[in-house]
């Protein structure tokens, strides 16, 4: 890798005035034709040439973008990383995709600030404790870290919950995976893209799919606002726009899109030093290396693609943030924004080869997708070099919807749909 | 906060409304030659247009459904209609 980080690299770089960094990935011109060319430059389809690189040997590659990188819900979402689901195949691929993040800054010689801060889910009554002892055991049995809590140890991990008599969602115990944290969201996208560059994949952005090559019922690459660019396979990987990319390949998904918004509140001093969900309130939060609170909650109710947020779900997550923290409310809020993303029936996403030969899916990630870059960029590769499904994708492959096999990971998603 | 107009209660507060599915779907018949493909389609896929979409709505406080025309992009309703007289 042309210019490797290191301490020594800062240091030679602090004497010499910071004038030897390069740029971390090359902006090429498009070439004619490639290997694989992978639809979108978020955090998926980066990871995905990443991985077609690095494990399968598959150097001939491009990322098709047609804004930026990451600018999508790469850089949209609230950067949490967790695998505290309740179905074995969801805690396989998710805990996978935890797995990978927890080595993911050595990996690309890029510091993705992986915080392992983990993610505590509060139960507000006894029959909540059921359940959350319920989720407890499915995830220790699945083989990933969880632990059950009682009021005092949820408030010893979070100590400026509301503990009001007249709260109206109190604490009463709570899980807690320690594994789980946050991360940088930006440093992943642009970690990914420099490893992918470094290894011969060629990046290009500002360069729009219009519509696919389609030869002899096969995919045989894209047509772009920068040319028609053939490829031997072609992944998919654009989230809120996969129904639309779809459309034009020729087939429809189990996809409706929303916008999902997230806000922060001005920087404050250290007060809160894990993530925080309230299945009450819906709304989850924690605060950044900056002090920021970032916080958020369900989608919207609106079906959408317009990327910002309707005003009765931001008043919804204002208010279930102060009553789960009522000190906050002496916050002020600073930014709002949302991304488009795309829920599918199940809650659960889908991975897989597409009705159209030739063409490979990793989209349906919904709310969550940010954790899961790792495992979807590593499972859309494996289908894009092989042919064939990896063990952890198949269970998401989109023939469960014609098989009634559905994955509803609806209360695992954490995040009302 | 966006108004919708429902077509029996006039424009009303978008909380009062819930999505319901994409107008003009219909269910296949009959049952028994119906294929499992063709009924999870119907069952679960969608169109999900970017840009104009023809809708069915239901107004929760009245209970009435009703089809919408909108742009999922800049939200701006076009129009509402009562689904009784060929509303689809």
């Amino acid at each position: 890798m042309k210019g490797r980080y290191s301490a020594f690299a800062l240091l030679r770089e602090g004497v010499r005035g910071h004038t030897g960094w390069r740029p971390a990935w090359r902006s090429p011109e498009p070439k004619p034709r490639y290997d694989a060319v992978i639809v979108g430059g978020g955090g998926h389809g980066l990871a995905a040439a990443y991985y077609l690189a690095r494990n399968h040997g598959i150097t001939d590659v491009a990322v098709v973008e047609k804004g930026w990188l990451g600018g999508g819900n790469t850089g949209r979402n609230t950067s949490t990383i967790r695998s505290n689901y309740f179905y074995p195949e969801s805690v396989a691929l998710y805990d996978f995709s935890l797995k990978l993040y927890e080595g993911l800054s050595r990996a690309l010689n890029y510091n993705v600030m992986f915080s392992q801060r983990g993610v505590l889910t509060v139960a507000h009554s006894p029959a909540e404790m059921e359940i959350a002892a319920r989720t407890v055991n499915a995830m220790q049995l699945n083989g990933t870290d969880a632990e059950l809590l009682d009021r005092e140890a949820v408030l010893a991990k979070a100590p400026l919950l509301n503990t009001a008599d007249a709260a109206r969602f109190p604490v009463f115990g709570g899980t807690w995976q320690g594994r789980a944290g946050v991360a940088r969201h930006d440093a992943v996208a642009w970690g990914y893209a420099r490893a992918a560059d470094a290894l011969g994949v060629d990046i290009l952005q500002g360069c729009e799919v219009t519509g696919f090559v389609v030869e002899n019922g096969r995919c045989a690459g894209v047509e772009t606002s920068r040319g028609t660019i053939r490829a031997g396979a072609v992944g998919l990987a654009t989230a809120g726009h996969s129904s639309v990319m779809a459309e034009k390949a020729g087939f429809s998904l189990p996809i409706r899109s929303y916008s999902l918004q997230a806000m922060v509140s001005e920087p404050v001093k250290p007060c809160l030093d894990t993530v925080v969900l309230y299945p009450g309130t819906g709304t989850y939060l924690f605060q950044s290396d900056k002090g920021e609170i970032v916080f958020g909650g369900g989608i919207d109710r609106t079906p959408s693609y317009a990327q910002r947020g309707n005003p009765p779900m931001q008043q919804a997550v204002v208010s279930g943030l102060l009553e789960m923290f009522p000190a906050f409310g002496q916050l002020k809020l600073m930014r709002q924004w949302a991304g488009v993303v795309d829920v599918v029936p199940d809650s659960s996403p889908i991975i897989g080869p597409s009705p159209l030969s030739g063409l490979y899916l990793d989209c349906g990630w919904g709310t969550g997708g940010f954790k899961a870059i790792p495992a979807g960029g590593w499972l859309l590769a494996h289908l894009i070099a092989t042919g064939e499904h990896h063990a952890i994708s198949r269970p998401f492959d989109l023939d469960r919807f014609a098989a009634g096999r559905l994955i509803d990971e609806a209360a695992g998603s954490g995040i009302a749909h | 906060m966006q108004l919708f107009s429902c077509p029996f209660c006039g424009p009303r507060d978008e909380t009062e409304f819930l999505f319901g599915a994409e107008a003009g779907k219909r269910r296949p018949e009959p049952a028994a030659e119906v294929s499992a493909r063709a009924w999870g389609e119907h069952l679960h896929f969608a169109g999900n247009p970017k840009g104009p979409a023809r809708e069915i709505w239901l107004h929760l406080t009245c209970g009435e459904f009703f089809a919408m025309e909108r742009d999922t992009v800049s939200h701006a309703v076009s129009a509402t209609r009562a689904l009784r007289g060929g509303g689809q």
